[in-house]
């Protein structure tokens, strides 16, 4: 039983990380909400005064403001799928028994470790490169005409660069929870003749809910981000252009700060609708 | 009880497990093959595997233009920094959670996951005001406290989870033993969270070592870790596979070399409360 | 807490070095183009000559671009220099972030300085960067395709000759492409190359009232020509090729024709580099039949320095031996004359050595052949031939570059993409206040 005085102790241990985060919250979201009701220009001298909500209603009725809503969720959505498919079908295979499983699980994860930024450059150069790239080397081996990777599948190639960062990740959390499950049950199963397919239905699949979900929320929350893979690649070309994208085009190209707030603004109310809804699902599989 | 497997099955397994294995990291490890090419090879057509003429020449015009060991010790003191720092907030937090918990303690550890959706771009401008205003532009000691801030949620929330499947019956009877809270924390709850505080450790040094957006954009010359070092070779004149490929290579080496090192660690406590 | 350990910490460390140093540690933001690159290894002989040292911050041009204009406009001081081209200058000058290099000694010679570079660089009639090297473009061409194609390019073709020539040497079946040219989107990019071929189909990018000019047929032709000359007689993957990839392109001999930055034609010659150095011809850059105006640009990449550093004076004297003749005799005298930063200064041009190197004639002759203020056929109201100088552009340019670059992958018509362009542009300048 907790006494009191425990309870005023959790209390201060718990202070300056609240504390910190809360003022690292704060501080920037108070002036971005002040910015975002300026028109402010740096290059035109800066803060130009008060001008109501005109930056919200511009940035929303900016031609490019929805498709990069819809650019968002079809790369976070697509890097999901395909980490939480490939994750649950790698993490059953490693583990089985095997040879060398160690070094498979060594060379599995190992993209996980790469700079988002390197990861960028080394498959928009030296694999989807329609010229000099390995992808192009490989399709005119077989005779057939490269693929212009990042203009023609601009959206597929770079969820894919991020599921291959990612993957690792989704793969060893899914591994640690395959692992805990009671063998006995999948055997007993197994005796009673329950196919394969079933089994894994029925037994393995629900038995991963939880840590489907933790990796559904962990890896949202850095994909709403992603910034540099798109910034290398394709510069926001090519139907590529997410709501983060467009914000840095507002801030940094365009120089606009106050349009570019009020982008950052949508853009906060988005990660916590979608922060929201997840949490509903994961608040519910944290319960213990 | 183990299964009695047949040796077809195993060789299956292992040779299914290893191709997937290998395509998985193929990338990296064309990307090490290429950094030991010349730039004519490394574009030769068909494309040339192992039996190349191997050349250290690219490392050495890398070194020549940018100081390596200055970028790599940045990116050794912001990410090891800012995941000591880190830890010294996160460890007594996590742990008030998750043996006092109190009825608001599930949304305050929601909440600070919700402050690492805030889009950084959005904030750049602010947060540059304010580094200039504090002279912390271009600083480790700058770097290191926002790389702390951005990475806390996820270190509350995996030391938490941990925490959590601490037996709290532990705990209990040696309270009823008189031990005070510091030698509860000191004798019993550390020799057991050990493994999850090394996770968590590895984890977020590997998640300070990568990040390149604030690294980027508040640093110049003094502070610039490894990630501003990749930033000039991302597109030089003419031809520069085999380059670009060197840089890469010495910007992920370290870290990649850790992980491997200690990936059993990683593994460990990478759970995030995944295991009941 | 933490917070005032750290400004401690930071203001310590201020002090030490301002007490200990009695040269100066000059920090110098630059893009790691070739000519930057040789700078950074030559610039012990800076040091040994006034003492100071010198930090690099090098960056890919994109980085750059964003890095010092973020510093420059908040004002946060990170660099003593900063490199900086054509279109930033005057908008930063009459921002008043820029200090004047007006008072550069005379021996520096600043009236050597080639006049378009000089107007360029300035605000008001003030010298506000130093140029490093300037370029105009132009077309660069394999000798020996053309020969084997039975044609020759005259010194000042029409986009018909060019046409002509890209047809007559593209040979798909062995990845030989007639013309290779800017497709990745940026303003600094395609635009940069669609704007000088709009200027020479006549077309402008406002008119007097600074109304966007994208809806009408001058531009629906130039774009049009652009697009099935690309489509038609260029590499794959035309589309994310900038002037890098380009200038590999070039290099490994894939290209007939290129026309781009008159620098390269110091890489495509450089034997070390390119297996086609021997076999390179230069021509001025095209103009459409009847058109007063050729599709060459005008840029130049110089060093400036933000107002506000407490190392002026060290910075002024880095500046003085960057892009003095000095540092280019020093350049000839370890690389060759074909690898020193070229049209900057007059008198390089004058040099007896520097005339016997292939390209430097036809350089001169483009830089001239262009004219920053009166860049269109129809008047219009800003300066800039293939950007426009007023802060909006960065954002304009980008975005109109990634329609443009998605019309060239197939993925929009010509008109798509320019009344999306055209949309956008005014909804921008509508934004700025126009």
């Amino acid at each position: 039983m907790a006494t009191q005085h425990s309870r005023s102790a959790a209390r201060i241990m718990m202070a300056p990380a609240v504390i910190l985060l809360l003022g690292w919250m704060l501080i920037p979201l108070t002036m971005t909400l002040v910015f975002s009701f300026k028109r402010y220009l740096p290059l035109r001298g800066g803060d130009l005064g008060w001008v109501g909500f005109e930056n919200y209603v511009r940035f929303v009725s900016s031609s490019a403001f929805w498709p990069s809503v819809q650019t968002t969720l079809i790369i976070v959505g697509g890097v999901l799928v395909i980490t939480i498919i490939f994750g649950i079908l790698l993490s059953i295979l490693l583990d089985q028994p095997m040879w060398g499983q160690g070094v498979v699980r060594i060379l599995v994860i190992a993209p996980f470790f790469v700079m988002p930024t390197v990861s960028a450059l080394v498959w928009k150069n030296m694999f989807m490169d329609p010229v000099n790239g390995l992808f192009a080397h490989l399709w005119k081996a077989f005779g057939a005409q490269p693929i212009e990777w990042l203009s023609d599948a601009s959206l597929f190639s770079i969820i894919l660069i991020v599921s291959w960062q990612w993957l690792p990740f989704a793969t060893l959390i899914l591994l640690t929870a395959i692992q805990s499950l009671d063998s006995e049950q999948l055997e007993a199963a197994e005796m009673d003749g329950a196919p394969p397919l079933s089994r894994f239905a029925y037994i393995t699949l629900p038995h991963l809910s939880r840590a489907i979900t933790i990796v559904l929320l962990i890896q949202t929350i850095f994909l709403l981000a992603i910034f540099a893979e798109i910034f290398v690649t394709t510069s926001g070309a090519f139907g590529t252009r997410t709501l983060t994208y467009l914000i840095y085009q507002r801030v940094l190209e365009s120089q606009n700060v106050g349009l570019g707030s009020a982008g950052g603004v949508y853009a906060i109310i988005l990660a916590n609708i979608v922060a929201i809804f997840l949490m509903r699902i994961v608040g519910k599989n944290l319960d213990t | 009880m183990a299964r009695a497997v047949t040796t077809r099955r195993k060789t299956i397994n292992t040779v299914a497990a290893w191709a997937i294995g290998l395509l998985i990291f193929f990338p990296i490890l064309w990307t090490i093959l290429t950094s030991f090419k010349t730039e004519a090879q490394a574009i030769n057509d068909p494309p040339l595997f192992l039996f190349f003429d191997w050349t250290l020449e690219n490392y050495a015009v890398v070194q020549e233009r940018s100081d390596y060991m200055r970028f790599l010790w940045n990116s050794v003191i912001i990410a090891g920094g800012s995941t000591v720092l880190g830890l010294i907030v996160a460890v007594p937090a996590a742990w008030s959670m998750a043996f006092v918990p109190s009825k608001r303690t599930k949304d305050i550890l929601m909440w600070m996951l919700s402050t690492k959706m805030l889009p950084a771009v959005g904030v750049l401008y602010p947060i540059y005001l304010l580094f200039i205003e504090m002279g912390l532009l271009d600083t480790r000691i700058g770097l290191t406290i926002v790389l702390m801030l951005i990475n806390l949620p996820i270190i509350v929330w995996m030391l938490y989870t941990y925490f959590k499947e601490i037996p709290g019956e532990i705990l209990e009877a040696a309270r009823m033993d008189g031990a005070t809270l510091k030698e509860e924390i000191l004798y019993i709850l550390t020799p057991m969270a050990i493994p999850g505080i090394a996770s968590t450790l590895l984890l977020n040094v590997i998640l300070a070592w990568n990040e390149a957006f604030w690294t980027l954009n508040l640093t110049a010359a003094k502070a610039a870790p490894l990630t501003a070092f990749i930033a000039s070779y991302s597109s030089p004149e003419g031809l520069f596979y085999a380059k670009l490929s060197a840089a890469s290579t010495m910007a992920i080496a370290p870290i990649l070399i850790l992980g491997w090192f200690s990936q059993k660690q990683l593994v460990r406590g990478l759970t995030f409360g995944a295991v009941k | 807490m933490y917070l005032k350990n750290a400004l401690c910490a930071a203001t310590a460390l201020t002090l030490i070095t301002a007490t200990s140093a009695f040269a100066d540690t000059i920090t110098i933001a630059t893009v790691n183009n070739g000519d930057m690159i040789r700078m950074q290894g030559l610039a012990d002989d800076f040091t040994k000559k006034t003492g100071h040292e010198v930090e690099w911050v090098t960056l890919e041009e994109n980085v750059l671009r964003q890095r010092v204009t973020q510093d420059v406009a908040a004002k946060g001081g990170q660099f003593d220099i900063m490199t900086i081209g054509m279109y930033e200058t005057p908008i930063w000058a009459a921002n008043e972030w820029l200090v004047s290099l007006a008072d550069l000694p005379a021996s520096y010679d600043a009236d050597d300085i080639l006049p378009a570079m000089r107007a360029g660089l300035s605000h008001d009639g003030t010298l506000y960067a130093a140029p490093f090297y300037g370029e105009s473009s132009m077309i660069m061409y394999r000798t020996d395709l053309m020969e084997k194609a039975g044609l020759t390019m005259p010194d000042a073709p029409t986009w018909s000759d060019v046409e002509a020539a890209a047809k007559a040497m593209t040979d798909k079946d062995n990845e030989i492409y007639g013309v290779c040219l800017r497709g990745k989107a940026g303003w600094g990019e395609n635009m940069a190359f669609i704007t000088t071929v709009a200027n020479s189909f006549g077309a402008r990018w406002f008119d007097e009232n600074w109304k966007p000019q994208l809806d009408t047929p001058e531009w629906k032709a130039a774009v049009t020509f652009y697009n099935d000359l690309l489509n038609n007689y260029g590499p794959p993957g035309a589309s994310t090729n900038g002037f890098n990839e380009n200038l590999a392109l070039f290099q490994q001999g894939k290209c007939g024709m290129w026309i781009d930055a008159t620098v390269a034609a110091s890489f495509v010659t450089n034997p070390n580099d390119s297996t086609v150095a021997d076999s390179v011809g230069f021509a001025l850059a095209p103009n459409k039949e009847g058109v007063d105006k050729r599709a060459n640009w005008l840029w130049a990449w110089a060093l400036a320095i933000p107002a506000g550093t407490q190392k002026e004076a060290a910075a002024k004297q880095f500046i003085e031996w960057a892009t003095s003749k000095e540092y280019i005799e020093l350049v000839a005298s370890k690389e060759g004359w074909a690898n020193v930063p070229p049209g900057a200064r007059t008198s390089l041009y004058e040099n007896p050595d520097y005339q016997k190197v292939p390209f430097a004639a036809m350089t001169l002759e483009s830089i001239n052949a262009a004219n920053p203020d009166a860049p269109t056929v129809q008047p219009v109201p800003y300066v800039g031939i293939q950007y426009v100088a007023i802060p909006e552009w960065a954002g304009i340019g980008t975005a109109a570059g990634q329609e443009f670059s998605a019309m060239v992958a197939g993925q929009q018509t010509v008109e798509e993409a320019l009344s999306k362009a055209q949309a956008n542009t005014a909804e921008e300048m509508e934004a700025a206040g126009y």
